[in-house]
């Protein structure tokens, strides 16, 4: 019996072997074809059948691209928004966060259940009414409308992450702190911090990806003005020449705007995967 | 003797400074904590309870950019999402297609992947990494991606649907075609509900299993008695963020599309778009997003309560 359950058991393992190895390839093979056309010439870009080696290797389409449009810039443009995104998760959203954990006062209770319903939002209710808050104020073409609601801490979720961390430090270090005399900000920047690494990481990662990711509020806020346009705008754009062969330039530009997110996600995949499986929602 | 009680008294009198240092503090901190807060107050204030009320507000009136002021038109703007514009209702029953199809689908292929990359299998990890590499590529870079690879003629897909003797399929020149390809496309992204699954599936005991082994069960009850009743907090959340998530589906359609081809593609967050940032119909667009934030709550809403048949929620 013992024999014939090994054998069930490789056999098992071998049809998830191939069904896995199978679904693999197709995963990979769109990202695959993507680097090999962004390398091809552009008469071999229309091919009869699979060809994934590019032959002869036009390096040269991402020195073209550069010459094409400034993607310096949109790089630029696209960290600025990451930057500001970064800042607004990592300081000013950890103290509140902080607030919400390690202060008692009153009405932070039912604070707290306005902010945890604000997740639920769907953002749908919000595009028109931002539009015209910006434009009234004459900031539309500028990254202000990506800018400032990162700074006063409009992200429900990273500050809920946070706040579920911290309340799970021991308390009994922050009684000390403050019988030596440490102030709550004090304690936020000395204690809490340094000791919050993991959920620090993972909020600043969430945080890269969603940001360099971002398709809609660039599209809205700032597609009007080419100089501040994100590489994902700047995408958008190449794509927009009709009559000539610009898949070339498409690719090499996905393929730069794919670099970064990976490097990112080797760095810190322990707590991109912490965080997914902590909070269970999709990027 | 003296000195004792000198030190008493000091130890009193420190003993009445810490209280009123305390109470103070006590009542400091009754304001520090909202200090703490504040940035999140002021932005909750002006980008959630603002921004909701003037979204209803502009919804009856007939804003336009170039306006000055808006112009009060009752319920109008609804009349016309629900009558006249038929468009909003193509656009409706195009993202509910695309919802109802992507997400169980999305959910099915991540249930059953994590199940099998949750066998003991060799370079399981690699595996794993592999099935979630897609889903961190930017939806702007995949869909331009996918543009291509959809291509009718000499497209990728074509090209190995061809290995098999398959004619070309026109994905995205047909309107049969263009909703089932974004379907296919979304399903690229599967991985990181995968690894929520995974998260989950390692987190239940491996008594239970032996305790099924034990009584005799097969693989299949298993899978049926044990693991799919514990996955069902993760199943439900994870369907609750996919509805919220694909019925505002936009990036996809706008670049690989553009709504068409004969309007099969135009999905009504696009629909809302284009009449907010094409045509400058402030007050429509605000009514058009109402109706769509209603069906979202009412499905959400919906899903909770039924929730309490179906998901399972530990112990007792």
């Amino acid at each position: 019996m013992s024999v014939s359950m090994r054998q069930a058991r490789a056999l098992g393992h071998g049809l998830i072997y191939l069904i896995v190895s199978v679904g693999a390839v197709a995963m990979l093979f769109p990202l695959l074809w993507t680097v090999s056309t962004s390398l091809k010439t552009v008469d071999k870009i229309v091919v009869t059948r699979i060809a994934l080696m590019p032959d002869p290797v036009a390096w040269n389409n991402y020195v073209k691209l550069f010459d094409r449009m400034d993607v310096t810039k949109q790089f630029t443009n696209t960290m600025t928004i990451v930057l500001a995104a970064e800042i607004g998760a990592l300081a000013i959203c950890s103290l509140v966060a902080y607030g919400f954990a390690c202060i008692d006062f009153p009405g932070r209770d039912i604070m707290f259940i306005l902010l945890l319903s604000t997740m639920m939002l769907p953002g749908v209710v919000t595009l028109v009414p931002y539009f015209i808050m910006w434009d009234r104020l004459g900031l539309v073409n500028t990254f202000y409308p990506l800018i400032i609601p990162r700074f006063l801490a409009h992200n429900p979720f990273y500050i809920f992450l946070m706040r579920q961390f911290f309340r799970g430090l021991p308390t009994d270090l922050f009684d000390a702190a403050r019988i030596d005399g440490c102030s709550d900000l004090g304690i936020w920047r000395r204690i809490v911090l340094p000791m919050s690494m993991p959920v620090l990481a993972t909020v600043a990662i969430f945080t890269f990806q969603w940001a360099w990711n971002d398709f809609m509020s660039p599209l809205i806020y700032l597609s009007g003005d080419k100089h501040k346009w994100t590489l994902a705008l700047g995408l958008n754009a190449l794509k927009g020449f009709e009559g000539e062969t610009t898949v070339h330039f498409q690719m090499a530009l996905s393929v730069l705007m794919i670099i970064p997110v990976l490097v990112v996600f080797a760095l810190g995949q322990k707590y991109i995967i912490q965080g997914v499986t902590f909070s269970g929602i999709k990027g | 003797m003296a000195a004792q009680s000198s030190a008493s008294v000091a130890t009193l009198e420190s003993r009445a400074t810490q209280a009123r240092l305390s109470r103070w503090r006590f009542r400091n901190r009754r304001w520090v904590g909202w200090l703490f807060i504040f940035p999140w107050v002021i932005g909750f204030l002006i980008f959630d309870v603002s921004a909701l009320v003037l979204n209803f507000y502009l919804s009856l009136t007939s804003f336009t950019v170039g306006a000055r002021a808006p112009q009060w038109v009752g319920l109008a703007n609804y009349e016309r999402v629900f009558v006249q514009d038929k468009l909003a209702g193509v656009s409706f029953m195009n993202t509910v297609y695309y919802v109802g199809l992507s997400v169980p689908l999305g959910m099915a292929v991540a249930f059953t992947l994590a199940l099998l990359l949750n066998a003991e299998i060799r370079g399981r990890g690699v595996f794993r990494t592999i099935y979630y590499l897609p889903s961190l590529v930017p939806v702007a870079a995949a869909s331009i991606i996918w543009l291509f690879i959809f291509r009718t003629r000499n497209g990728l897909l074509n090209l190995f649907l061809g290995l098999f003797g398959i004619n070309p399929v026109p994905w995205l020149a047909r309107p049969e075609w263009a909703k089932p390809a974004l379907v296919l496309m979304s399903l690229w992204f599967f991985g990181q509900q995968m690894v929520i699954y995974l998260a989950g599936l390692q987190g239940i005991p491996t008594e239970l299993y032996e305790a099924a082994d034990i009584d005799g069960a097969d693989a299949l009850q298993k899978l049926l008695r044990i693991t799919i009743p514990l996955m069902t907090p993760m199943l439900f959340f994870n369907l609750v963020m996919g509805i919220i998530g694909s019925f505002q589906v936009f990036t996809a359609a706008f670049l690989m599309t553009g709504g068409g081809p004969m309007n099969a593609t135009l999905f009504y967050m696009l629909h809302l778009y284009n009449n907010a940032f094409r045509y400058f119909l402030m007050g429509y667009s605000s009514a058009l997003a109402v109706v769509l934030f209603v069906v979202i709550l009412a499905l959400t809403l919906f899903v909770n309560k039924t929730s309490g048949r179906w998901v399972y929620y530990g112990g007792t």
